[in-house]
């Protein structure tokens, strides 16, 4: 079997190959059948991808140990979905992964398309062949997933801290948004490419992009949710550079999504949303070089390969590329108009661009500095909380105010007098809000002040906005329905509200305590009083698991219990955390026991209280509600774009 | 028996490559579907319509939602039905170059 998936991949390497040299010749020559003959290359290059990928699974589930990979990453007490996981567990596994959603979403765009947009297509084929060549040149030459050898008894088994749910729907998650930025890239190469730099590329993508953009946001937020139950340390994002290798280009993203519609609307800022394309599919590669290359330390990032200069001259080249041809097109990217006044909703999305890619920006200096002090004065500097927290609150919370203001200015322009008017109610609500926080002491903190109130702002500005409009139109429904992507929008505003306050809350106001109890003794926090009763060492198929055993009283009455589990294979420890749940409160009570010793039954432990940290994990619901609203097809805005196009086609 | 499949799948794949040659050994026009001038500026005025009328759309709904005063809206809308009828006649213009079915 293992023979058929090599086959597979040598093929899939052989037609991507083709669809790039085809797909350039066919367009350069202006020859139909040539381009057609790249577009099915491109199709085929997905069905031996998929190929592959289904041996490599039925190997996985088989626990088929001939193949390396599988001895590597499985064993034979591993349950089946676990095993299945562990197809993105291990670096070749995650690079089939990446290829196959790649070929995937290129032969999908590529085929919904090829009708209405045959003169981009011809240049899109070529793009997605390039880019999956690389992929499938480093699984065929570099990293291969089928690897042979006469099969051991058992195989070396699933990393603990994978062994989650989390692991089975996150990765897959993220890769869907990473891989799914290379749409909007191809496209928008392949518009500039041919030279057709009208906005038919951003019509065809704009949902691509929404997809790509909303599974890169909730897989982020499965990541965080993982980490804060299964690496117990007590927080959700720790500001890994391997997190902020996919904070990145969600925040590129996220700034195109807004420019693209002056682009849409005005015919402005052509150049800059082809930046931020490149910037944000460059970002998700660069992402993949960090995960893989180990030249940063990272608890997500797998041991030093030898596929890290592979990325690198990739990245290289391909950002070179983009830049090249942005310069070269410079001429047909021009504006047709101008920005009309610094008090408009063109301005407030232009406020809210530069915030966003100067947090992105930030963020990449963070991740590369250790990187450059490492390779310029021979040590490891890196950029610590602070440096993060710092910036996060400089850009972040000025981003928080325009998503409250943003959409109370009207397009074009307006007048102080009549955006004073607009604002009195948000601003009314914020200042009752304010002074009701300070009454019941939230002043402790002044991060966690200010992030509550302006949240109360946009949330304030939302309702205002949702109550406004449907007074105009004279039904939600209709409201909403009218206009999906911006009511969508402010859906997933409402999200980032409920994530500001879970972040505020859980950090400025959370209350910690590091504690040494022996059976009988208890400490309290927070109205919540634990008592140590007793240790626990239970041996199991998998483990040996020791907890401490912890009753509380007060806020809540029950039994939590932390410890750690140590596995057999691999041979490998996993700390255990006892999380409570209120969630009338949306607080956590959250107990790590470091330190459990059986014998003289001493327990060092760090108990926490995390108010509102419930709020990020509700706002990726809500995140999903909006993303899902502004995803929804638009049958009207559909026969819009195919009359557009039909009368010269007929 | 996987160098059977390997070996079908290499020739399906190529098959499959080859079809658009299969089907049409000789094409009688085997030129690529580019928009031909004609075409582009046709784009070209109906995105400047749909834009036009976008800007309209979103002007009304501003002022009936209260967002902008109604001196700038006496201000703005006139130049922006101007923009859209402008365009209109461009497209009404540009009409008779478009092939019809």
């Amino acid at each position: 079997m293992a023979d058929l998936g090599r086959a597979a991949l040598v093929l899939s390497l052989g037609l991507s190959v083709y669809a790039l040299v085809a797909g350039v010749t066919s367009a350069l020559t202006n020859r139909r059948r040539l381009a057609s003959s790249a577009r099915n290359a491109l199709y085929c290059s997905f069905a031996t991808t998929l190929i592959a990928a289904v041996v490599l699974a039925v190997a996985l589930v088989r626990h088929d140990f001939t193949f390396s990979y599988v001895a590597a990453h499985t064993n034979r007490t591993l349950p089946t979905a676990y095993a299945l996981s562990a197809f993105w567990g291990g670096q070749e596994g995650s690079l089939l992964l990446w290829l196959l959603v790649l070929t995937g979403y290129g032969a999908l765009s590529v085929a919904l398309n090829r009708k209405l947009l045959r003169d981009l297509t011809a240049w899109v084929v070529p793009v997605f062949g390039g880019i999956a060549s690389f992929f499938a040149f480093v699984l065929v030459a570099v990293a291969t997933p089928f690897g042979t050898q006469t099969a051991p008894l058992d195989g070396a088994g699933l990393t603990a801290s994978l062994q989650n749910p989390y692991m089975v729907a996150h990765p897959p998650m993220l890769y869907l948004g990473y891989v799914g930025l290379s749409v909007p890239f191809a496209f928008a190469a392949g518009a500039m490419l041919s030279g057709n730099t009208d906005e038919r590329w951003l019509v065809a993508t704009r949902r691509w992009t929404l997809a790509a953009w909303a599974f890169l946001g909730f897989g982020q937020l499965l990541g965080a949710h993982w980490a804060y139950v299964e690496v117990g340390w007590g927080g959700y994002y720790a500001w890994d550079p391997v997190e902020n290798a996919a904070l990145m280009p969600w925040l590129a993203a996220t700034a195109f999504l807004h420019s693209v519609m002056i682009q849409e609307r005005k015919g402005m800022l052509k150049v800059w949303n082809m930046v931020l394309v490149a910037l944000a599919f460059e970002l998700s590669v660069f992402g993949t070089f960090l995960t893989r290359s180990g030249v940063v330390n990272s608890i997500h990032s797998f041991a030093k390969s030898s596929i890290g200069s592979w990325f690198l001259v990739f990245v290289v080249i391909s950002s070179l590329f983009s830049l090249c041809l942005i310069m070269f097109r410079l001429p047909l990217l021009k504006a047709r108009t101008k920005l009309e006044s610094a008090l408009s909703r063109e301005a407030a999305f232009l406020y809210n661009n530069l915030l966003l890619v100067a947090l992105c920006l930030t963020v990449l200096w963070g991740v590369l500095f250790p990187i450059l002090t490492q390779l310029v004065k021979g040590e490891t500097r890196t950029m610590g909380r602070p440096y993060y927290d710092f910036f996060l609150r400089i850009f972040g919370l000025p981003l928080l105010l325009l998503m409250g203001i943003g959409p109370l200015i009207a397009w074009r322009k307006t007048s102080v007098r009549a955006l004073l008017r607009t604002l009195a109610w948000p601003i009314a609500v914020t200042v009752v809000c304010g002074l009701v926080l300070l009454a019941v002491g939230a002043g402790s903190s002044k991060p966690g002040i200010i992030a509550y109130t302006f949240s109360a702002f946009v949330l304030a500005s939302i309702v205002l906005e949702l109550v406004r409009g449907t007074r105009a139109t004279g039904s939600l429904f209709l409201l909403v329905s009218r206009n999906r992507r911006r009511y969508g929008g402010y859906v997933v505003h409402a999200a980032i509200v409920l994530l500001a306050i879970g972040i505020a809350g859980s950090s400025a106001y959370g209350r910690s305590k590091e504690v040494r109890l022996v059976p009988g003794q208890s400490t309290t926090l927070s109205g919540y009083t634990l008592t140590l009763r007793n240790v626990t060492v239970t041996p199991t198929p998998q483990a040996i698991e020791t907890r401490a055993i912890f009753s509380v009283r007060g806020r809540w009455n029950g039994t939590l219990s932390s410890g750690d589990n140590q596995y057999f294979f691999p041979p490998e420890p996993s700390r255990e955390v006892g999380i409570k749940t209120s969630w009338l409160r949306a607080e956590d009570l959250y107990v790590i026991a470091d330190d459990v010793n059986p014998k003289t039954k001493v327990v060092y432990a760090q108990v926490l209280v995390k108010p509102l940290i419930n709020l990020i994990w509700v706002a990726g619901f809500v995140f999903l509600l909006g993303a899902g609203v502004a995803l929804w097809p638009d049958a009207r805005e559909q026969r819009r774009l195919v009359t557009r196009l039909a009368p010269a086609r007929a | 028996m996987t160098i059977v499949l390997g070996t079908l799948l290499a020739a399906v794949a190529v098959l499959l490559v080859a079809l658009p040659f299969l089907r049409e050994p000789v094409a009688g026009d085997d030129r690529l579907d580019r928009p031909g001038e004609e075409e582009e500026r046709r784009l070209g005025l109906v995105e400047q319509r749909d834009q036009a009328l976008a800007a309209l759309k979103e002007l009304e709904f501003d002022h009936r939602t209260a967002k902008i005063g109604d001196d700038d809206y006496r201000e703005l809308v006139g130049p922006l039905r101007q923009a859209v009828a402008r365009a209109l006649r461009a497209i009404e213009g540009d009409q008779p170059r478009i092939p019809q079915e």
